[in-house]
């Protein structure tokens, strides 16, 4: 029964089934879920470089700021339609992450955790600064909708709002996002990511030019965390310069260890949690980061594989009764 | 096949290797010897590309391979070993050899292939020629010490390697293990016709396989040559006095 | 200020140079409890700005409780620093020790969750309202050097400043316990090997900071506001100032501190729009060209 269970191709069902929130006629629960699948694709990305290359980042929202702010100057400045505007902020964050990426990969541990950061600042600090590019400290509210009139002719689907309508759009893409970031995870490049990882001295002599695959791992996270952004900006409906403030990348860094570094969905279910609690918490208190904090230190001390780690351990423990 | 002449390396002021020659032919068995802290495993970091030499020239094959990184070292042909038993403990012996493949067959840079079943043939022939074939699936980690360091000569084959260097490679195994271990060394060698270098601190597996044997003292070479004069070197029993052998 | 082309006036050069040292004062006394945690500890420990900024809440509050004793400034900044101490090491045998056998990551992550959890603390208790402390009698006034004015009390912090430093240097030098904390910083293993109480010392290290850090936030109650956020912003001042210096490098931070707070102080006349950005990218700079800073130790 137990293996039944793990067997469920669960990432699938679930994309499968987001697509029916908005018969649920809530715009609240559209939005909601909405941020979930964004911010879960940004926290997979993420833990492509922690969780399978064992590259702790401070900085990753640096390239999902870039991405928000490349589609929503393509878009809201320059006229360019989402189809372009949206590879663009790939394009943009993943350009950025082969740049900063050359020069974090030749550090280790602690000291790459700080060139990330301080790269990171560095975005966000020209995005805070730059008025004429990036509209500065108030940044670019009202980016546009990308066309989405085509949807309205669709059976089942054409009479949401467009809210709506950018939903099914951000779930499609997404899912793409991660059938591809799957594939790379389990491919021979993911397997020797994994071997960095666990030994990176043992990976160079089996013949891996650790910081070659280093670099390569950072842009492609780069790269989704750009998309990720991309979406969001014109989920959020404007583009602000605290996009890339190390906040969110502390906020991504604790989805994907609260959801489990140890798997591929993982940060994606701590990305559904976090949201959902922080919606609840602060309808109640203002004291979100007070339970945060708790939130992170009940994590590190009990379950440091995450929820789904802990689902897991349950499991196998069910497993080893049952054998 | 390795010829290394002159080799230099030191720490902070603290001469570790001091000008070091000495070469392996193709399809040799030799060793290098030495007390603790003689220098053994600067000497292989000097070879296998973790450490740079201050002086001196390290060639494989008629190549000069001095200061190149491990990565491109290995690629050229040379496996390695290490003392403190290096492995991926999370990923399963299978996964541990398979990734050795991967890389050293040049297929690393794929991105959407499936990993699942690759090099299937190939890494369940090289376990069971170190005797872990019944252990493919589990994770490395918890295996016993013994077992470690056999996945790990597994994991140095898989790389297909023309020379092979073992850092102490019995490094603290019962006496069983030990015999089980060199036996195996050597019909892997014999089977594959390589060539290796290995150090070691264990006197009689030292003896019982090597064909040649280099002694090294306070980063200094003190004795060269076959078994038997090296036993007999005056030299090497000085340093020797008063360690007993295994 | 500096219009192009023109020397600026030499007192207004030197009142810069001497409000950066100020700056830079205050911060070594963060950044050398900060350097010396992650130097015996290796733990980069985020919660330190958090300790400041409640030594400074700390101080605020003794001095309101004690109205009007004579010296309460002086009880004030001592006790905060022992409070935050004690906080200290309660966090440290409680919680952090449980850590450390675990990855790097969850000892950076649980720091991160104290900053969330003591910075809401200090809101609750505190408000988000800026509250002050005026200066000790006794160090109110000025003196006037070469064409500016400098208050007596930035004075005394000119002069605390090296003091503790020294006081600092000569511990970790000529003491045995200082002899024990530079070689828990080397082989932490060996030491404990060696019969040493590790585990107390890393306790006490910990302490010390922590103790650093509090005396810090109290001294710098009257001349700055207290906050909500000045945890943050001396946390990030406080990195950029061990990393130039060299992480683990004692001088390294005094050193640091001092670079930091003239970049700090000039940075902003040179180029006014980007003072934010010049900062991290010094702190970029360092790590791409040199990551173990000006004194600290090439990295293996």
């Amino acid at each position: 029964m137990i293996e039944r269970l793990a067997r469920v191709p669960w990432g699938p069902l679930v994309m499968v089934a987001a697509f029916f929130v908005p018969a649920l006629g809530s715009r609240f629960y559209t939005f909601v879920a909405t941020d979930v699948v964004i911010m879960g694709l940004f926290a997979v990305s993420l833990n492509l470089l922690i969780g399978y290359t064992g590259l702790v980042s401070f900085g990753h929202a640096a390239y999902f700021g870039i991405g928000a702010y490349t589609t929503g100057i393509l878009m809201k400045k320059l006229g360019v339609p989402f189809v372009l505007a949206f590879p663009a902020a790939g394009l943009g964050a993943g350009l950025a992450a082969l740049v900063f990426g050359f020069f974090c990969v030749r550090l280790t541990k602690i000291y790459f955790a700080m060139l990330t950061l301080a790269f990171a600042q560095i975005v966000w600090a020209i995005c805070f600064k730059w008025n004429d590019v990036t509209g500065g400290e108030q940044g670019m509210p009202e980016i546009p909708y990308p066309a989405l009139d085509w949807m309205q002719r669709l059976p089942f689907f054409g009479d949401f709002r467009a809210s709506d309508h950018f939903y099914l759009v951000t779930v499609v893409l997404v899912a793409l996002c991660f059938w591809v970031l799957r594939r790379i995870v389990g491919s021979p490049f993911g397997r020797l990511l994994t071997t960095i990882r666990e030994n990176p001295e043992r990976a160079e002599f089996i013949g891996v030019s650790v910081r070659r695959y280093e670099l390569i791992a950072f842009v492609i996270a780069g790269i989704f965390a750009g998309l990720a952004g991309g979406l969001f900006g014109i989920f959020n409906r404007g583009v602000f310069p605290d996009f890339a403030y190390w906040t969110k990348s502390s906020e991504v860094l604790i989805m994907t260890l609260l959801g489990g570094m140890g798997s591929f969905w993982g940060p994606a279910v701590g990305a559904l949690v976090l949201l959902v609690l922080n919606q609840q918490i602060t309808s109640y208190t203002e004291y979100w980061p007070f339970v945060l904090g708790t939130v992170l230190i009940v994590i590190l001390f009990a379950f440091p594989g995450g929820i789904v780690g802990a689902l897991a351990a349950g499991v196998t423990r069910l497993r080893m009764r049952h054998a | 096949m390795l010829e290394v002449r002159n080799v230099r390396k030191a720490f902070d002021g603290f001469q570790a290797v001091g000008g070091v020659t000495l070469g392996v032919a193709r399809g040799q068995i030799a060793a290098i010897i030495g007390p603790n802290g003689a220098g053994k495993t600067t000497f292989f970091n000097l070879v296998t590309g973790h450490l740079r030499p201050d002086a001196g020239v390290v060639i494989l094959n008629g190549r000069d391979i001095t200061g190149l990184a491990p990565h491109d070292v290995c690629r050229l042909g040379m496996g390695r070993s290490f003392q403190r038993t290096n492995i991926f403990p999370r990923l399963t012996v299978f996964e541990n050899v398979q990734a050795a493949f991967i890389s050293h067959r040049g297929r690393g840079l794929s991105f959407f292939a499936r990993v699942e079943g690759l090099y299937r043939d190939e890494t369940y022939a090289v376990l069971e020629s170190v005797g872990l074939q019944d252990k493919a699936g589990e994770v490395s980690g918890f295996l016993s010490h013994g077992n470690q360091k056999q996945l790990e000569l597994g994991i140095a084959l898989a790389s297909e390697p023309e020379l092979l260097l073992l850092d102490e490679p019995t490094a603290g195994m019962s006496a069983t293990e030990t015999r089980e271990t060199i036996r195996l060394i050597e019909r892997i060698t014999r089977d594959r016709g390589l060539t290796m270098l290995f150090t070691e601190h264990d006197m009689e597996v030292v003896f019982s396989i090597a064909q040649r044997i280099s002694v090294l003292h306070q980063g200094r070479l003190i004795a060269e040559g076959a078994p038997a004069e090296v036993r007999s070197d005056p030299e090497v029993r000085r340093v020797y006095l008063g360690e007993r052998a295994r | 200020m500096v219009s192009s082309g023109a020397l600026p006036d030499p007192s207004f050069l030197f009142a810069q140079a001497l409000s950066g040292l100020t700056a830079a004062m205050f911060l070594f006394l963060i950044a050398a409890g900060l350097s010396l945690i992650f130097g015996v500890l290796r733990v980069l420990n985020f919660s330190h700005g958090s300790f400041y900024m409640l030594g400074a809440y700390l101080a605020y509050q003794i001095v309101q409780w004690a109205a009007t004793t004579p010296g309460r400034f002086w009880w004030a900044t001592i006790g905060a620093a022992l409070g935050i101490a004690a906080l200290g090491g309660v966090v440290e045998r409680l919680l952090l020790r449980h850590l450390y056998a675990k990855e790097e990551l969850y000892q950076l992550l649980f720091t991160y969750a104290l900053v969330l959890i003591l910075g809401d603390v200090a809101k609750k208790l505190w408000g988000t309202g800026q509250l002050s402390v005026s200066r000790p009698p006794g160090l109110t006034g000025a003196v006037e050097l070469f064409g500016t004015r400098l208050p007596y009390y930035n004075l005394f912090i000119l002069l605390l400043g090296p003091a503790i430093a020294l006081a600092f240097w000569i511990v970790l030098h000529r003491t045995r316990t200082g002899r024990f904390i530079r070689a828990a910083a080397l082989d932490r293993e060996m030491l404990g090997a060696l019969g040493v109480n590790v585990t107390g010392l890393y306790t006490g290290v910990f302490v010390i900071g922590s103790f650093l850090a509090g005396l810090g936030g109290a001294l710098v109650t009257p001349v700055k506001t207290i906050v909500p956020g000045m945890d943050v912003e001396i946390i990030v001042e406080a990195f950029i100032v061990v990393v130039i210096g060299g992480l683990g490098s004692f001088w390294g931070t005094f050193l640091g501190s001092i670079v930091y707070g003239q970049v700090l102080s000039f940075g902003i006349l040179i180029f006014p729009r980007f003072s934010i950005f010049s900062v991290f990218a010094l702190m970029a700079v360092v790590l791409i060209v040199r990551p173990w800073g000006l004194l600290g130790r090439p990295l293996r």
